[in-house]
């Protein structure tokens, strides 16, 4: 019997409608805004919470002087490599400040400054950077995710653990930390999607710093935004301002509220700019103009809290100085975390493998152990 | 030899219009380690691509260049990045041709920047070989002299079949046998050489240990060791003729990587040594390897990393007594 013969075969399919399909009528709200949502500068910021950006004014300005020096740390030798967020600051700070104590971070690894902003202290927070340790913190004690370097690998682990918390009954949100960049690979996508049909509590904040490496946002992907990207999934997409700290706290405060309420994921685009270079390894200068670099500088995070706190009167000059001469304290101290000799103790190669030690690993360690005790007594 | 690797690349472009370069940051940047410096300028966009940052797409879409014709050579960016493209290596790059009935090869370079030394952290310093050999279709390749990083390579673009291209990104710097000119005669893949020549036990190995068992077999000198160091350059083919070879007449071996010792490719080298060599061997063969770790952050990779002393160590044992 050829395929012609089949009863009812040929004809059918033209005689008939399929069956009737209807798109989703809620797709229109997940679709972003056209234009980044800002506050500041705009009349929006009449309503805003002067104790909490105080708050934001504090850690932004820290956040700075974090990022200065812990290049500076670079500089000496002291840090193998320092991923730097100067001019990202106000996405770093407002993740970390919009979480309750239950929540988990998933930081990227350029995102140090949000643990540290969420109470990591500084120098645990680079050990990562520093080379002693890969993670030098426990991340159930702080429930920060080690530092991701393979990119968007953390976002799955956000959606399990934060579907895991749900399971239990637990009030538990997660919020994932990605670069432009990172929404190219698979795992950003099957996240999203694993998110969204488990309408687990998980905020995904990408930080649109304009390049992955050197490679501008229009090599990595067509769509209008990165926002954009939400809608295939299911979820509500938010484009914000990424240098304006009272839009990133309200857009990222109710993507964390709606998780909380039971209301799924959000996906939401800061758009901002990596004022340095990728990391101290990086020549910039091969892939952008100091043009671009200058206009982005009119559009400072930390000058733009500051010109409109200092406009209504929320802050004063007494007031900038007393932050100013605490990120100087915070500095200090960083440095002097830094500038003494981590002690590493070779032993530890071994120690952290499985829970129980192989005989293999005990060979290997009687071995080192030899050797080190030889290169004593030479 | 980084400015070796990118004279292969450009002469293999401008020889053969079908060969494609592309990766994250090839193109402007010509790659975080300039390798492709200056291709994208000198062959256009088109023929040193930017491409999202996506590895199983990267290597997804060369398979699918190969299928139409192309040569593509793909950068991974770092060892512990390739993995994404894992899925589409094991079941379609080293696949198709035996799939196809020889129908569809695939003439797909891979190039991965492989091992520590550099002090990178985590996730940068992996050397993954043994996934890569143990994955039939594919070959593996990995220079250890300026000279082999244009050959081999230029070699690996050529082959009909899927190639990973091992780069010891520690050596990527070394300078010790840089020629202006590129070499005359490209080595086929598959062909070790005898790297020092001696007489009391021979060192197995390649890519960034080759210069480390080099020193090691100076140094043993002055212990009355004559040491051969034999560079395989090919892990995938095995070149078992020039090993056997020099085994058969030293009567001792050690093999030498940076690689996990367990279940890394020194276990087998070894396997086959012993089965080619039984007769001709005074001990049996041993391995100096990185230990069965997960890579260690930097401050901690120099005792990672098999070193002179630990290789020195091993030859001795190779005064075998019950
Ligand atoms: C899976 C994977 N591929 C490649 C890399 C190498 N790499 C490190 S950072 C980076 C660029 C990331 O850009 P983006 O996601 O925009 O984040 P940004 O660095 O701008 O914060 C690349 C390609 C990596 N870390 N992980």
């Amino acid at each position: 019997m050829t395929v012609q013969e089949l009863p009812g075969a040929g004809a059918s399919h033209r005689s008939t409608q399929p069956p009737a399909w209807s798109p989703r009528t809620d797709a229109a709200p997940l679709l972003p805004d056209p234009e980044p949502y800002r506050v500041l500068g705009t009349e929006a910021a009449d309503g805003l919470d002067p104790e909490l950006m105080r708050r934001c004014y504090a850690e932004l300005v820290r956040g700075r002087r974090y990022n200065a020096q812990a290049t500076a740390l670079t500089k000496q030798g002291r840090l193998a490599v320092y991923p730097s967020t100067v001019g990202q600051e106000a996405c770093e700070i407002a993740a970390a400040l919009v979480l309750e104590e239950q929540d988990w971070l998933f930081p990227s690894y350029r995102d140090t400054l949000a643990a540290v902003a969420r109470g990591l202290d500084p120098v645990q927070a680079l050990t990562l950077l520093r080379g002693d340790w890969h993670t030098g913190y426990d991340p159930r004690e702080h429930r920060i995710a080690p530092l991701s370097t393979p990119l968007a690998t953390q976002l799955p682990h956000a959606v399990g653990l934060a579907h895991a918390a749900r399971l239990r009954g637990d009030d538990v949100v997660a919020l994932a930390m990605v670069g432009d960049g990172g929404t190219s690979e698979g795992d950003f996508h099957e996240a999203l999607n694993f998110a969204a049909v488990w309408q687990a509590p998980v905020v995904f904040l990408v930080q649109n710093n304009g390049f992955a490496i050197s490679v501008p946002l229009a090599k990595q992907t067509a769509a209008p935004t990165l926002a954009h990207k939400a809608v295939g999934y299911g979820m509500p997409g938010r484009l914000v301002d990424g240098n304006d700290i009272a839009a990133m706290h309200e857009v990222l405060s109710e993507a964390v509220r709606r998780a909380r309420a039971g209301g799924g994921p959000t996906l939401i685009e800061a758009v901002t700019y990596r004022m340095e270079a990728h990391t101290n390894a990086d020549d910039a200068t091969r892939y952008r103009g100091d043009a671009e670099v200058e206009a982005w500088k009119a559009h400072d995070p930390v000058d733009l809290l500051e010109r409109e706190l200092t406009a209504r009167g929320i802050i004063d000059e007494a007031a900038i100085q007393a932050v100013r001469d605490d990120a100087e304290a915070m500095a200090a101290a960083l440095r002097e975390g830094m500038n003494a000799d981590p002690v590493v103790d070779p032993m530890d190669l071994f120690a952290h493998v499985y829970a129980e030690q192989t005989d293999r690993l005990r060979e290997q360690a009687a071995m080192l152990r030899a050797e080190l005790e030889a290169e004593d007594q030479s | 030899m980084a400015q070796a690797l990118t004279r292969a690349m450009r002469d293999a472009m401008a020889e053969d219009p079908t060969v494609h370069v592309m990766g994250e940051d090839v193109g402007t940047l010509g790659g975080v380690f300039r390798i492709t410096d200056g291709l994208a300028k000198e062959f256009g966009e088109e023929r040193c691509t930017d491409t999202p940052l996506a590895e199983a797409g990267i290597l997804g879409a060369a398979v699918g260049m190969a299928m139409y014709g192309l040569r593509p050579v793909v950068e991974m960016q770092f060892d512990a990045f390739a993995y994404p493209a894992f899925e589409q290596l094991i079941s379609h790059v080293a696949k198709m041709r035996n799939r196809t009935r020889g129908a569809m090869p695939l003439p797909i370079t891979i190039r991965v920047p492989y091992g520590g030394g550099i002090g990178g952290v985590e996730h940068h310093c992996d050397s993954s070989e043994a996934y890569y050999v143990a994955t039939p279709g594919l070959h593996v390749v990995t220079p250890a002299t300026v000279e082999d990083a244009y050959g081999l390579l230029r070699a690996s673009i050529a082959s009909d079949d899927p190639v990973v291209f091992l780069e010891p990104k520690r050596l990527y710097w070394s300078k010790a046998d840089w020629r202006p000119e590129a070499p005359a005669a490209v080595p086929g893949i598959g062909k070790a050489l005898v790297r020092r020549t001696g007489t009391s036990a021979t060192l197995i190995t390649y890519g960034p240990s080759l210069p480390v068992c080099l020193e090691a077999a100076e140094a043993a000198r002055e212990e009355g060791w004559d040491l051969e160091v034999v560079d395989l350059r090919s892990l995938v083919p095995f070149d078992e003729d020039t090993v056997v070879e020099s085994v058969r007449r030293t009567g001792r071996a050690v093999v030498v990587h940076e690689a996990n010792g367990f279940g890394g490719p020194g276990a087998e080298i070894a396997a086959r040594v012993t089965e080619r060599c039984f007769h001709h061997l005074e001990a049996p063969v041993l391995r100096v390897t990185g230990f069965d770790i997960p890579y260690p952050p930097p401050m901690l990779e120099k005792h990672h990393l098999p070193g002179v002393d630990r290789i020195l160590d091993t030859v001795a044992r190779l005064q075998w007594e019950n």
